[in-house]
């Protein structure tokens, strides 16, 4: 391609000015429009403190957190008794049973004790003054004398000297902390710990497949009630996981968002009829109902929870009010943007065979209009049954308040996980239905 | 035609049964309605009574409560309110935190400060903005990766539909408070919630407007060679520009509310402040709350509106709704 001459030049300009000399928005709008971005990104990132939050941020925990979700600990205190003896001490969240064997975990006749952590190669010998400690086949002894552990020369940086006590870190499969009077041993280990039983249950021990064997074989571990029904009650009666209360707060948060998205539904439905131009000829009623429809669509529906919670005390019935009030504005916007685009014929046919108003809105408008209505409805039926989850954190009860209440710990992370897998299982099952439901309804148009 | 006989409603025989069936058939439909509507009403009343079984107060037992609660819960006069909103010092002031507005006001200088709640909404506006921009900024990355028309209907389009839909689904609190474990109280826990929400819902929205693009410029692209990124920024972006800001505003709206809710577990701002001064009692506090955060969302809902409007015109809503 060879230049083209200056006259060439300003002849396509003159014949094509539009697309020479667009306006100065049009050329450098994006160019402008992203370094403004940026300059604003910048600027957050100095009001909001960004750059120290990130720095003092507590990311040894953050990664021990994250484990947390796929994975448990077991957190035995070995604490040193009287003439050599060392006894396991159990937090509250104990995961194993009283006097149960444990492979990791093993007592020797000396009084002495063995951990170990994954393999034969790293583990603990423990004496209430030595510990072996074997770092991948080799063995660093730690010296407990005069009130503190000490580490040996030369140590690999697995094993750290930290004041008066000595810290093994084992990678994932845990760590051990070797003070004058104990040794706490934290170990780690993949999945769920006691998912299906709490230690105190009679079945602990048994995993998915053997309860399901158990429900079918004869002998009954209750004489009082059938296997089956033995086995599902001591799965919810979980100390540990909570299994019945996790299912009785999801619950609530679900008829929070059912209940509060129908009643909506139903107020806004005949007040959108008069706050339709085309359907009320009346411009004050339809000004002062759009006007209430903003007003209680823009008080914030957190604005909304806490002060029925104040009300009525923490529970679904806060949460009901709470989408109720923003949805009725939210839904009769939409639903008189409906009424007001809808075809005039239908109307105008009833009206010429005489019919009376009612029958005019009646058979003139709601067939017209009733797919998009219900359409909208399951629309905000679905996003509500996200929303009810927080609103529930702010204190109208439900699974967000579990998970704040879990969250807070900072130890039942594994419980998140699961409370966290079965509101996206909800999620996905309720998005996937009204869909189902709206395509059926709408044939699959759109609208 | 003698021996065709006539129904007494004057209809030939075939018009007689068509009548027939078309009564049958309405009939049934009508039955299916009714039951759909019991139905539902049945399910409405049996969550209700479920609702308040639950509930830590019964609904009508409280209801008086209610009404008192909003009788008493009243400044002491309606000056207070104002006194509240812009940090001025109150002549009821005792030393006790509710009628202290002054203490939290953020001096910028001698003479000039921010009020404490005008400054805590900023924050709270400002995390709106900085999400809906984050989680808009990587919605559009991800967005032509789903469009069939753009992908294909194979493994990249699955596993980016996926992606979205789990960070839709996620519940915000839990990534406020996996932030707030580490990073303690503050704005980036609300902003990583509700951007990760954002890129969810607005990839959604992004890549059914991408689907619903006129692929004519890109086969005029693909037939002088134009590479698959030439073809979506020459082809595709331009179409869908006006329609992906439109629903980034709307967005934005929207995160102004979330991240107030976001606020009060955790993410601070005017959310948090709300929290409190409800709990607390403090009438004068809660409402000066309540009247800033209804005049900026309004404010804000009309400047978008009327940005939208400016930016790409009435049609620009009716772009993946027309042609669905």
């Amino acid at each position: 391609m060879s230049a083209i001459s200056a006259a060439e030049r300003a002849r396509l300009e003159q014949k094509f000015p539009e697309v020479f000399k667009t306006s100065f928005f049009k050329r450098h709008g994006l160019i402008v429009g992203l370094v403004a971005t940026v300059f604003y990104l910048v600027f957050c990132w100095f009001f909001f403190n960004v750059g120290p939050a990130l720095q003092n941020g507590k990311w040894d925990r953050a990664s021990i957190y994250v484990q947390d979700w796929y994975s448990w600990r077991a957190t035995p205190r070995l604490r040193f008794g009287e003439g050599g003896t060392i006894t396991p001490q159990w937090s509250s969240r104990g995961q194993y049973p009283v006097g149960a064997e444990i492979d990791w975990l093993t007592p020797h006749d000396d009084g002495s004790m063995t951990v170990t952590f994954g393999s034969e190669a790293d583990r603990l010998d423990i004496t209430t003054t030595e510990v072996q400690v074997y770092v991948g086949g080799e063995a660093w002894p730690v010296m407990i004398a005069d009130g503190a552990a000490t580490a040996p020369e030369g140590a690999p940086a697995a094993i750290q000297q930290d004041r008066q006590k000595v810290i093994v870190d084992f990678g994932f499969e845990g760590q051990a902390e070797i003070r004058d009077k104990q040794v706490y041993v934290q170990r780690r280990f993949f999945g769920w710990a006691n998912f299906l039983y709490d230690p105190k249950s009679p079945l602990w021990g048994h995993d998915f497949f053997s309860s399901i064997g158990l429900m079918f074989s004869g002998d009954r571990v209750n004489p009082d009630m059938s296997n089956a029904q033995f086995v599902v009650n001591q799965w919810l009666n979980n100390q540990a996981w909570q299994h019945a209360d996790i299912l009785v707060k999801l619950f609530q948060t679900l008829v929070m968002a059912f209940v509060g998205t129908l009643l909506a539904t139903l107020l806004a439905f005949p007040l959108a009829f008069f706050a339709a131009r085309t359907i009320t000829p009346n411009r004050t009623t339809n000004w002062l109902m759009k006007r209430f429809f903003d007003f209680i669509r823009s008080v914030d529906m957190l604005i909304w929870a806490l002060f029925f919670t104040r009300g009525f005390g923490p529970g679904p019935i806060p949460g009901i009010a709470a989408i109720f009030f923003t949805d009725t504005g939210a839904l009769g916007k939409v639903y008189a943007e409906a009424l007001e685009n809808v075809d005039d014929k239908q109307r105008e046919g009833m009206k010429s065979v005489g019919a009376s108003p009612a029958s005019v809105n009646r058979y003139g408008v709601v067939p017209q209009v009733l797919p998009v209505f219900v359409s909208q409805s399951l629309y905000f039926w679905e996003s509500n049954t996200r929303s009810a989850t927080v609103i529930g954190a702010v204190g109208a009860g439900g699974i967000g308040l579990k998970l704040l209440e879990s969250m807070g710990t900072n130890s039942d992370w594994d419980k998140v996980a699961y409370m966290v897998l079965l509101i996206l299982f909800v999620v996905f099952l309720f998005d996937n239905m009204s869909t189902a439901i709206r395509q059926r309804l709408i044939g699959g148009t759109g609208h | 035609m003698a021996d065709t006989t006539h129904s007494s409603t004057g209809l030939s025989q075939v018009g007689a049964t068509l009548l027939e069936h078309y009564r049958g058939q309405v009939r049934t439909r009508r039955i299916y309605t009714i039951l759909v509507v019991i139905g539902v009403l049945v399910a409405l009343f049996a969550a209700m009574s479920y609702a308040n079984s639950a509930n830590s107060g019964k609904f009508f037992e409280r209801l008086p409560y209610m009404f008192d609660f909003i009788k008493n819960f009243m400044p002491r006069d309606p000056f207070e309110i104002f006194r509240a909103m812009f940090g001025l010092e109150s002549p009821y002031f005792d030393g006790s935190a509710k009628y202290d507005y002054t203490s939290s006001n953020i001096w910028l200088t001698d003479t000039f400060y921010i009020p404490n709640f005008i400054y805590q909404l900023v924050v709270t506006v400002n995390i709106a903005v900085v999400s809906t921009i984050i989680g808009g900024a990587f919605a559009f990355f991800l967005c032509f990766f789903a469009a069939t028309n753009l992908v294909g209907a194979g493994a990249v389009r699955w596993i980016v539909r996926r992606i979205m839909e789990v960070m839709r689904a996620f519940p915000e609190i839990v990534i406020a408070g996996l932030l707030t474990a580490v990073l303690s109280i503050g704005p980036i826990a609300a902003i990583a919630a509700v951007s990760l929400h954002t890129i969810g819902a607005l990839g959604k929205l992004f890549f059914e407007v991408v689907e619903n693009a006129d692929m004519k410029p890109d086969e005029g692209l693909k037939s002088v060679g134009a590479s698959w990124l030439e073809r979506v920024r020459y082809a595709i972006v331009p179409q869908v520009m006006p329609n992906f800001v439109s629903y980034g505003l709307l967005r934005m709206e929207i995160n102004v509310r979330a991240s107030t809710i976001i606020g009060a577990v955790g993410g601070g701002g005017i959310g948090e402040v709300f929290r409190l001064s409800i709990g607390r009692d403090y009438a004068a506090q809660t409402y000066a709350i309540i009247i800033l955060l209804l005049v900026t969302i309004i404010a804000i809902d009309q400047f978008s509106g009327w940005l939208r409007g400016r930016l790409v015109g009435d049609a620009s809503l009716n772009f993946g709704k027309a042609s669905v």
